[in-house]
């Protein structure tokens, strides 16, 4: 008590002092603001955290409700997992990446599918067109999914698989490659984003409506509940709602609105929240300004572990942990003077470990521009190895807890989101918010907002709006060969010429009735998948029964 | 009276990455233009008919999947299939220095990239367009 | 041939980009347009007019989308003309309808235009009610006009149109209200959309019981002109249809006749659900459309309607004119100088009035020649 008077006071003449210095020396603007363009004052005090409560607001690492992270030693037990997302052309070409970084140390897989694969098209279809092995690797069929991961030792790799909409049916394939690798499901690790609301909002991959897929979700939870218990069954994702132009509370409030909303449908398909809780997985971005970053993962935490403890009533501590994955914003990255990008993705690195990320991956400096070269990626690489053994900033667990700064930068993230949060709450939820456009509406005004700041230059982007220099185009971009759409065509060909017909026509038939019936779909998909049904051929038997979502365009 | 000019905004191909379509859509609309926005996942067929029933001066397309090289020559493919000759037809994404004169080439018109402000794809249009009256 | 005469024949032999392009004349209200018109009026009054009105995010335009799909099961060739505001600060607009319907845009037998407001609601019911005339000779077989149902103006843009669907929506509170609020006059068929969410039948009820109010006070509806005509035709001795004592013999009438039974003695049209996302309830919507147009041309409303229309849009062109006379700068200062008279007791109001008409009358003469 007689502290805070005594800092009160002391404050006061502080402040006295400012106004002499403005009165000669004006500040570099008027206002000053966060990366998301919140405001920030020019000190923090213990005055501005005097009402966190420690125990109850921070608390212990590893404990409830885990500001601090979720695990009580942090980097200094193991490091965050590096894992490098990739995967361009055929399941041959990424197959000899993955060889790559594993040789170069990373610790973890992260596949990129092509969009014809992510949206449940196989490579000979027109839509396809033109879209085969660009944004990642073409997956037809198990055969593709076989030389994918040919050599590569299943059971000491985790893998991560960006796929969305057909994700019940990408795992189907794992699985069964495992199998035939003499490894059981129950040995696996790894992750499907499976993260369907957030592309209905940013991303784009979407198939079918959002009940259909609601339900494939819930399956796939009921599924490995049993049968692939170490598997993370989902990745609630805020990394692409920050790229479509959230700011950072945004980014936090839609992915947990997403998370609630998949935590009830699971709930309301009769599952048990301690059962599929500890699978939950996050997936978020990491931009330039480091603090924000921070204490946005650090609210990530107490917001999430609160909803888990106190609204669903969650018992288990490993239900109340957001467990997350990091990558730096791709959207931060600019096409001129590629090189400034290095140290970008080192600054948002950097964030993303201060703040207790569990997996990172750093975005090569020519991301802005085309696929990563294998020189840039290992510099991308290289940055995490930096932060993890040369830094300092692994050494001990969470170390900017306590900045005064970064407390009060937490409370406001958490106040934010849990309004936002609040707010879709009384629109029913996620799904409706999204149904009516609000979530939309709002990442697009943040959205618009950014891009008119760095024209009026209100919003200093290095090399771009400022510091510009002539320059040549950058050379020795990775290309993908226009080809490989008709490689994948060949390929289909001749599977269908050798599998067995009759037996895929029985496995969709079945796979159909089950669609049309309630009963959980991962069964009847691995069936198909074993004996060679095509992604596309599965997709079409869903498409037929659950109909396609059409966009809900808001601008 | 000054012309209003109408502009095509569309997505052709698969990629969901419509944040840079959808900030130059209002960014042409806040410039006193008139878009029509047509949406993710068209065919260049859908953009093309589009473009002549809405009598659009300009058709904007942006792609970030690295399918350009084969969709926008699509799109130029089918108007002249169609006669259609003043037509202003622009391009952005992310689209590597090496792919533009070869899409220049095809007819598109200027190949926006990253970075660029909409300002500068505003003034494209206005000084650009190859109908007048 | 001329240039008008050109495009005329364009336009008749079906040449989308030549009905394009002048539409777009029509909107920028480009004089030389009027000799294309001229030439095309000979081939106007067959299609069927369609009107698709209701509150913003009502799913008007998805509603459309699947309306035209039907209409195209049943082999009609189908123009939409889809209308957005335009802001009144730039100009600018962003025309978001199209996003709903543009599968139908490699259909060779569909056309869909979206057209801004462009500043001036006033010329927006002649741009639309041009444009629509432009497709109806361009031989398109129905014609579908959306727009936000608000206000007077969005009014007169659909009230050239032969039937006239009303949408609603359940959880919007005050979209009752809106409706309520004189718009329901106009509206032929009622369609309750976003009938997948709760409480759709509850504005199904709440519409009813608006419209049997509304036909119990009196009041003057489209609709009621309607039955009343119907009911007359009915009346008509059994020798002309000597076994039945339904308005209608024919199964596309239906639905209007279903609506009768319905509700006893009253004749309320019809109040229908759909879900547009999925379709569902659109082909009884379709059919209700349908049965509305045979109902107007059984008993020649359909002509009455037309000519009623054509008057109001003559006395608004003509009034529209005189409008830009008034506007004219010297007219300006004429009136300036008059207020000034008045103002200091040199004449008194009325005096200047009088002589404010001639002088228009003359310049409105003077214009004209
Ligand atoms: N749940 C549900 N949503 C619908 C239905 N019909 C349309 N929608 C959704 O409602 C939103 C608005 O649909 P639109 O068709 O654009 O509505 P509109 O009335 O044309 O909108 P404006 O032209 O902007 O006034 C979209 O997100 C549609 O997907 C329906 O039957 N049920
Ligand atoms: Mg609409």
């Amino acid at each position: 008590m007689n502290d805070m008077d005594a800092m009160e006071k002391a404050a006061g003449a502080y402040q006295a002092g400012v106004e002499k210095t403005l009165s000669k020396f004006p500040e570099r603007k008027k206002e000053f603001v966060t990366g998301s363009k919140s405001p920030v004052g020019r000190l923090y005090t213990p005055l501005e955290t005097k009402k966190i409560d420690y125990l109850r607001d921070i608390g212990f690492p590893g404990e409830f409700p885990y500001t601090r992270g979720v695990q009580n030693t942090m980097y200094r037990g193991r490091l965050w997992t590096m894992r490098q997302y990739a995967g361009f052309s055929t399941a041959e070409e990424s197959n000899k990446r993955y060889k790559f970084l594993l040789e170069q140390g990373t610790t973890g897989l992260s596949v990129a599918f092509d969009l014809p694969t992510q949206i449940g098209y196989d490579s000979d279809h027109p839509l396809s067109q033109g879209e085969v092995g660009k944004v990642g690797v073409a997956i037809d069929s198990l055969a593709d999914m076989e030389i994918l991961f040919d050599g590569i030792p299943m059971d000491k790799v985790s893998t991560s698989m960006t796929i969305n909409a057909p994700a019940a049916i990408l795992l189907a394939m794992y699985i069964v490659v495992a199998e035939k690798q003499g490894i059981a499901p129950g040995k696996l690790n790894g992750t499907i984003q499976n993260d369907i609301l957030k592309e209905y909002v940013a991303r784009g991959t979407y198939i079918f409506p959002p009940e259909p897929s609601m339900r494939l979700i819930t399956d796939i939870f009921a599924y490995c509940a049993t049968d692939v218990s170490s598997w993370n069954t989902i990745s609630i994702s805020g990394y692409h709602i920050r790229e479509a132009g959230s700011t950072a509370s945004q980014e936090v409030a839609f992915t947990i609105a997403d998370g609630i909303a998949y935590v009830d449908a699971a709930i309301k398909a009769g599952l048990d929240i301690d059962d599929f809780g500890p699978r939950l997985s996050f997936f978020f971005n990491a931009h330039n300004d480091l603090f924000e970053e921070v204490a946005k993962f650090r609210a990530a935490r107490r917001v999430w572990s609160r909803i888990m403890k106190e609204r669903f009533g969650a018992k288990n501590p490993k239900s109340m942990m957001l467990r997350f994955h990091t990558q730096t914003g791709g959207s931060t990255l600019t096409a001129q003077q590629p090189d400034n990008n290095i140290v970008r993705v080192a600054i948002q690195a950097l964030a993303a470990v201060l703040g207790g990320t569990q997996s990172l991956h750093t975005n090569s400096k020519d991301e802005a521009m085309a696929l990563p070269t294998e020189a840039s990626v290992r510099i991308a690489l290289r940055t995490q190895q930096v932060i993890a053994h040369e830094s300092g900033a692994a050494e001990t667990v969470d170390p900017l807890a306590g900045s005064y700064y970064v407390e009060s930068l937490t409370d406001r993230i958490q106040e934010e989101a849990e309004g936002y949060i609040a707010k879709i709450d009384a629109m029913g939820g996620a799904v409706k918010a999204i149904e009516r456009g609000y979530i939309q509406q709002e990442i697009q005004d943040a959205a618009y907002a950014y891009q008119m700041d760095i024209e009026s230059g209100e919003r200093v982007v290095v090399g771009m709006n400022k510091f510009q220099v002539r320059e040549d185009p950058p050379k020795g971009l990775l290309r993908v060969d226009p080809a490989v759409g008709e490689q994948q065509t060949k390929k289909l060909q001749a599977l269908k010429a050798r599998r067995d017909n009759g037996k895929v026509a029985v496995t969709l038939a079945t796979l159909k009735a089950a669609a049309i019936g309630s009963d959980n779909l991962m069964p009847p998909i691995l069936d198909a998948v074993r004996v060679y049904a095509t992604l596309g051929e599965i997709c079409d038997v869903l498409r037929e029964v659950f109909g396609e979502y059409q966009q809900k365009v808001i601008l | 009276m000054e012309r209003t000019i109408r502009v095509l905004v569309a997505k052709p191909g698969l990629d969901g990455h419509d944040r840079g379509a959808k900030v130059i859509a209002r960014a042409l609309r806040d410039a006193g233009m008139e878009v029509i926005y047509t949406g993710l996942r068209q065919t260049p067929e859908q953009i093309v008919n589009a473009a002549i029933q809405e009598d659009a001066d300009v058709i904007a397309m942006s792609i970030l999947s690295g399918a350009h090289n084969h969709l926008f020559p699509r799109v130029l493919e089918l108007l002249k299939d169609k006669g259609v000759d003043d037509v202003l037809v622009i391009g952005g994404g992310v689209i590597p220095d090496d792919d533009i004169p070869g899409l220049k080439a095809a007819g598109i018109a200027e190949v926006f990239t990253p970075g660029t402000p909409t300002s500068a794809t505003i003034d494209f249009i206005r000084n650009n367009l190859k109908r007048k009256a | 041939m001329d240039a008008a005469a050109l495009l005329a024949q364009r336009v008749r032999a079906g040449d989308v980009r030549a009905t394009a392009r002048l539409i777009s004349m029509i909107e920028r209200d480009d004089p030389s347009r009027l000799e294309t018109l001229k030439t095309l009026h000979a081939w106007t009054g067959r299609a069927h007019i369609i009107g698709i009105t209701g509150p913003p995010g009502s799913g008007k335009s998805t509603l459309t989308d699947k309306i035209v799909s039907e209409l195209r099961n049943r082999k009609r060739r189908v123009a939409v003309v889809a209308i957005d505001p335009s802001s009144p600060f730039t100009g600018g607009a962003i025309l978001g309808d199209r996003i709903r319907m543009n599968r139908h845009s490699t259909d060779e037998s569909v056309f869909i235009r979206s057209l801004a407001t462009r500043g001036h609601l006033g010329g927006l019911s002649r741009a639309t009610s041009e444009a629509v005339r432009v497709l109806d000779a361009a031989g398109y077989d129905d014609i579908i006009i959306e727009t936000v149902g608000v206000g007077q103006s969005e009014v007169d843009v659909v009230r050239l149109a032969d039937t006239i669907v009303l949408v609603s929506v359940p959880g919007m509170g005050d979209d009752i209200q809106a409706i309520k609020a004189g718009v329901m006059e106009i509206g032929d068929v009622f369609c309750v959309n976003k009938a997948d969410r709760d409480g759709a039948e509850r504005v199904v009820r709440e519409i009813r019981a608006m419209l049997e109010t509304a036909v119990l006070n009196g009041a003057s509806t489209r609709f009621s002109v309607l039955y009343a005509s119907l009911a007359a035709e009915s009346a008509i001795p059994d020798s002309v249809a000597p076994e039945t004592h339904d308005y209608f013999q024919q199964g596309a009438a239906h639905h209007i006749a279903k609506q009768h039974h319905d509700h006893g003695e009253l004749d309320l049209p019809p109040v229908l659900t759909t879900i547009a996302e999925s379709g569902e309830g659109v082909r009884d919507l379709v059919d209700a459309i349908k049965a509305h147009e045979t109902g107007l041309v059984s008993t020649g409303l359909l002509a009455i309607r037309r000519r009623e229309n054509l008057a109001w849009e003559l006395g608004k062109a003509a009034a529209d004119r005189i409008q830009s006379v008034l506007e004219h700068e010297e007219r300006k200062s004429a009136m300036a100088e008059l207020a000034s008279a008045v103002l200091e007791k040199r004449t008194d109001f009325y005096e200047a009035l009088d002589k404010l008409e001639r002088s228009l009358a003359a310049a409105y003469v003077a214009q004209e020649s």
